[in-house]
């Protein structure tokens, strides 16, 4: 009684200690943790940390940490791809492979959860937040300390996820954990559970995601900046946005239900008593459909600012873009039953939600050609960014026309669930997705960090990952037509898809050689940060277009000496014309600005509903009443704290920007640790103030 | 003398005693007649459908009307009305999606 | 921290925005309910072979419930009012009001529910009644929330009288409550009437 109280279901069997694999894995993971742990300590880096980290609600260090998040777990999902690979490439014929089924199963789960909610989401997130506040000319984000919140609740699925490795264990029953399969007499295990905490509570953080990010946008954009003046990504994002707002709470909705069934003994989606599992599918393809264009949206933005900064060109089409967007965001909910033709739908609405999946193709379309019309006659500069961007348009035009394939239902029969699908999916996503971040995060480094990633080894990056998509998924598509279908560990050598897998094998190698020269990149540049090459004295290092490149590098904590004003599309690069015209620039009058304080209530939250979802997993009665109590007390103190704001004086305001002036005349040359000093001058400018 | 004061509304419009009684008692007659119109039963059941669905519309017009006080007649409230047709507008597509899908799936399994 | 010109300004602005964010949220629990009113409609005729649904629901006690939370719509507009006028004290005896209509809604919910359960109708029974516990449960959940938050709320108001940012969580709660009354109108016209045809 007094055990299941204090452990609930948890007990010392629920670590694998039989499977060598997961323990490996497991152990290092551990370690990992630990040598960070320790090494922050050894460098006295807890209270730094703390303090101008975990408790900021600075919406550029959010975004920093929302992509170290997604960075370290890309890790983890690509290590999963990389085992499914290897255990494809060998299990052939008498060979068994080296993954037992369940735990093939519970790969090919957590590969795809982290690869879209941990990887795909935080770096989309993290972007969002390194770029929109700034491209609006807005000195943050609407609710900052909402902002910090719903990191930290991503961070919480994050942990969950990965506590699951070793545990107990994930969920074996594919990404979407469809229904009788993880109801509670096929999937009794704590796996299914573990997917539920993790995706409720980081989907909770992205719905509040993007309720702020709808708001920052509507609302606090810089005056003059009307709806069809602004950033053609941040037009983007707000698409992607509103589109969380209306599909996540079919998420939180759907897996609540299958939560009752499993903890309740509902009968939604069971096999029995009445309850209809294909509802389910119904349900979570209805957010699912949507989610992909939540991803791939703000992809496309990226895509529009890197093509007009690097042909020096406007962006061509920018109204047929806005709407082309537009115009998806509605169709997204439109055509969500192109997941599911087969599942015994009549002719009618298959042909139905067939020809809608075929008209959302045709913005998607617009878009394309507005892109090569933009690189049409402009002064291509083919840097990293702009190699992504081509690279995308290149690849993803197969992936839709694959895509396009697909949404015929008679074809969709043939394939569906195939290999071929599988291609496909990953077409669109590496292609799309992944690249169009990749493109973003080079090119908004230097406005975050002041320096430039390598540019060499960019290129080493992108033309590994180009290549390696290619090798890797072309095969995919053929084993696909040859009939073979997706999450199998083990095959006959008479199918003859062994050679075809070997090749895919050789694919995802030379994909993880170019992460390898991603994280190096990063490492590199980050130790050469002051070099010239990197270093970015001018705040403008590509020539660009938009506010975000108006002020200094790395971007002050207050975004904006002053709230600038807009006329135009492309303001900066109109302010950057008039200026080489001969047209006079003002000495600045700058006012006190008005800034959000560091708050930890987002962190605590975050960590209680971590704790809370794992007593939930577990059964733990008593963790379940301290995540649940502590996250209620936790909201209502704040609701009392009337300290959560200050004001940064005028006089501090321009001492800052006269540094950066002085840093920008200096050049690279004698320029030191400037870096760190830039760090310093937001917590100076904050003890002033407070 | 309150009209005179400046009153924070948010963009949702001035709320006065008269929009909410205007409220009150259309969403009383809504409400009653149709619990009239099922405990009568007197209506065919197709109209009947037909005539529950359309109160609650109107009911729900009045209350987002009178209560929430939701206008286009400001900048700020239509800031507001936008995106809630927008959500109307999906929610229908979604909930009509799922329902004919569904019942289509249901067909095909039984008959 | 006194002398700012703009603070009013901004203040006003940032509440501004605060509010409408609010607003944003509301909308996505709308498409909430409409996921469960969906999964409703879908498996409500599911019952496992237990009796239909409308054949456990009395019709007037439902709109007794009904003219519970309509009317606590109403009074806590009585307390938006008496807001704008400044008095704190009439803000506070109307939520009172509000607070006793709410509760009065849930304790005849829950009585509801605890007949249905000993009548051996419980959420396990079938699909139907599954899907009907979560979303009229979901809703009386929200309710409780609200109460909740409105009890707070009344000691904020007590506590630090009205201020910007206790008004601008009136506005919030105000949202929230009578967005709970327009989802009841789909409860008892979906659920109850309509399963009643």
């Amino acid at each position: 009684m007094l055990n299941s109280f204090i452990f609930g279901n948890l007990t010392l069997d629920a670590i694998p200690y039989h499977e060598p694999i997961i323990m490996v894995a497991g152990v290092m993971m551990v370690l990992g943790v630990f040598a960070v742990l320790g090494g922050i300590t050894f460098f006295k880096k807890w209270g730094y940390l703390w303090k101008e980290w975990v408790t900021t609600v600075d919406h550029k260090k959010i975004g920093v940490m929302y992509i170290i998040l997604a960075v370290v777990m890309l890790l983890r999902g690509f290590a999963d791809a990389l085992m499914m690979r290897t255990q494809q490439a060998i299990a052939v014929g008498h060979s068994m492979g080296y993954l037992p089924p369940s735990h093939y199963d519970q790969i090919f789960t957590a590969h795809g959860v982290i690869m879209i909610f941990f990887v795909a989401m935080p770096l989309m997130f993290g972007l969002l937040n390194l770029a929109v506040p700034l491209q609006i000319g807005a000195r943050d984000v609407a609710f900052p300390y909402l902002n910090s919140l719903s990191f930290w609740l991503t961070v919480s699925g994050a942990i969950l996820v990965n506590i699951s490795l070793i545990v107990g264990k994930f969920a074996a029953t594919g990404w979407l954990a469809y229904p009788p399969l993880s109801g509670l007499v096929y999937s009794p295990g704590v796996g299914v559970d573990y997917y539920i905490w993790a995706l409720q509570i980081s989907g909770v953080g992205s719905l509040l995601s993007g309720v702020n990010f709808t708001a920052t946008i509507l609302k606090m954009r810089c005056p003059g900046m009307k709806l069809m003046k602004m950033p053609i990504f941040t037009w983007t994002a707000l698409c992607a946005m509103v589109l969380v707002i209306l599909a996540f709470p079919v998420l939180t909705a759907t897996l609540a239900m299958l939560t009752l069934d499993r903890y309740m003994g509902m009968h939604f989606f069971t096999a029995a008593f009445g309850g209809n599992a294909m509802l389910y599918v119904n349900l979570i393809w209805a957010w699912g459909h949507p989610e992909v264009y939540i991803l791939i949206l703000p992809a496309f933005g990226i895509y529009s600012e890197v093509v007009a900064t690097f042909c020096k060109k406007p962006l061509f089409g920018y109204s047929s873009m806005v709407w082309a967007s537009i115009v998806i965001t509605f169709l997204s909910f439109s055509v969500w039953l192109h997941h599911f033709f087969t599942m015994g739908s009549g002719a009618n609405v298959n042909a139905v939600f067939g020809i809608a999946t075929m008209i959302i193709a045709v913005p998607t379309g617009a878009k394309i050609f507005n892109w090569l019309f933009t690189m049409y006659r402009g002064r291509v500069q083919f840097s990293v960014p702009m190699l992504w961007t081509i690279g995308f348009i290149t690849t993803f035009a197969v992936g839709g026309m694959t895509g396009v394939l697909m949404s015929v239902p008679a074809v969709d029969f043939q394939i569906h669930n195939s290999e071929f699908l599988v291609a496909h999916f990953h077409n669109t996503i590496i292609g799309g997705v992944v690249f169009g971040y990749f493109a973003g995060l080079t090119y908004w480094c230097p406005k975050i960090f002041g320096f430039k990633l390598n540019e060499k080894l960019g290129k080493v990056t992108f033309w590994c990952w180009f290549i390696g998509f290619y090798v890797a998924f072309m095969p995919v598509y053929i084993v696909g037509l040859m009939g073979m279908t997706r999450r199998i560990n083990h095959y006959s050598a008479a199918t003859g898809w062994h050679p075809y897998l070997v090749v895919a094998f050789i694919g995802a190698l030379i994909i993880a050689a170019g992460i390898a020269s991603l994280v190096l990149n990063i490492a590199l540049s980050i130790k050469n940060r002051n070099k010239e090459g990197y270093l970015d004295t001018t705040g403008d290092p590509w020539d660009g277009r938009t506010l975000e490149w108006s002020i200094p590098s790395p971007a002050p904590f207050y975004n904006f000496a002053l709230t600038p004003e807009v006329d135009s599309i492309d303001a900066f690069w109109k302010t950057k014309q008039e200026i080489a015209q001969g047209k006079s620039v003002q000495k600045p009058a700058y006012q006190d600005i008005h800034m959000p304080k560091n708050t930890s209530t987002g962190f605590f939250i975050g960590a209680l509903s971590g704790l809370f979802g794992f007593g939930m997993v577990w059964q733990i009665p008593w963790l379940i009443a301290v995540g649940f109590i502590g996250v209620l007390v936790a909201m209502v103190a704040r609701s009392f704290s009337t300290d959560t704001d200050y004001y940064v004086k005028a006089a501090d305001v321009e001492a800052t920007e006269a540094k950066y002036a002085a840093l920008r005349q200096r050049g690279a040359s004698s320029l030191g640790d400037s870096a760190e000093d830039d760090g310093m001058l937001g917590s100076e400018i904050l003890n002033k103030a407070t | 003398m309150s009209s005179q004061q400046k009153v924070e509304t948010y963009g949702t419009g001035r709320k006065t005693l008269k929009s909410y009684m205007t409220g009150l008692v259309l969403s009383l007659i809504f409400t009653f007649t149709a619990f009239y119109l099922v405990g009568q039963h007197t209506l065919s059941t197709t109209a009947l459908y037909v005539s529950l669905s359309l109160l609650a519309v109107m009911q729900l017009l009045a209350q987002v009307i009178f209560f929430l006080c939701l206008t286009n007649k400001t900048a700020e409230g239509r800031w507001n009305t936008m995106p809630f047709i927008f959500v109307i507008a999906i929610i229908l597509l979604l909930v009509g999606g799922t329902l004919w899908i569904m019942y289509n799936l249901n067909y095909h399994m039984v008959h | 921290m006194t002398d700012h010109s703009t603070t009013a300004d901004h203040h006003h602005s940032a509440d501004a925005v605060d509010v409408f964010g609010f607003w944003l949220y509301i909308l996505s629990d709308c498409v909430l309910f409409a996921t469960l009113f969906a999964t409703f409609a879908v498996l409500q005729f599911s019952t496992y072979g237990g009796p239909a649904l409308h054949e456990l629901f009395s019709l007037p006690y439902v709109l007794g419930e009904t003219m519970f939370l309509l009317f606590s719509s109403f009074t806590y507009g009585l307390a938006m009012m008496a807001h704008y006028k400044g008095n704190t004290r009439r803000v506070l005896q109307w939520l009172m009001v509000t607070f006793i209509l709410g509760v009065s809604f849930v304790v005849m919910e829950v009585n509801e529910f605890v007949h249905l359960v000993h009548e051996g109708h419980t959420w396990q029974s079938s699909g139907a009644l599954s899907a009907f516990f979560t979303l009229v449960g979901t809703h009386g959940l929200h309710v409780t929330i609200g109460l909740i938050w409105m009890g707070l709320m009344m000691f904020q108001l007590m506590k630090f009288k009205l201020t910007p940012d206790t008004s601008r969580r009136l506005t919030y709660l105000g949202l929230f409550w009578h967005f709970l009354d327009i989802v009841w109108i789909f409860v008892f016209t979906f659920v109850y009437l309509m399963g009643a045809i």
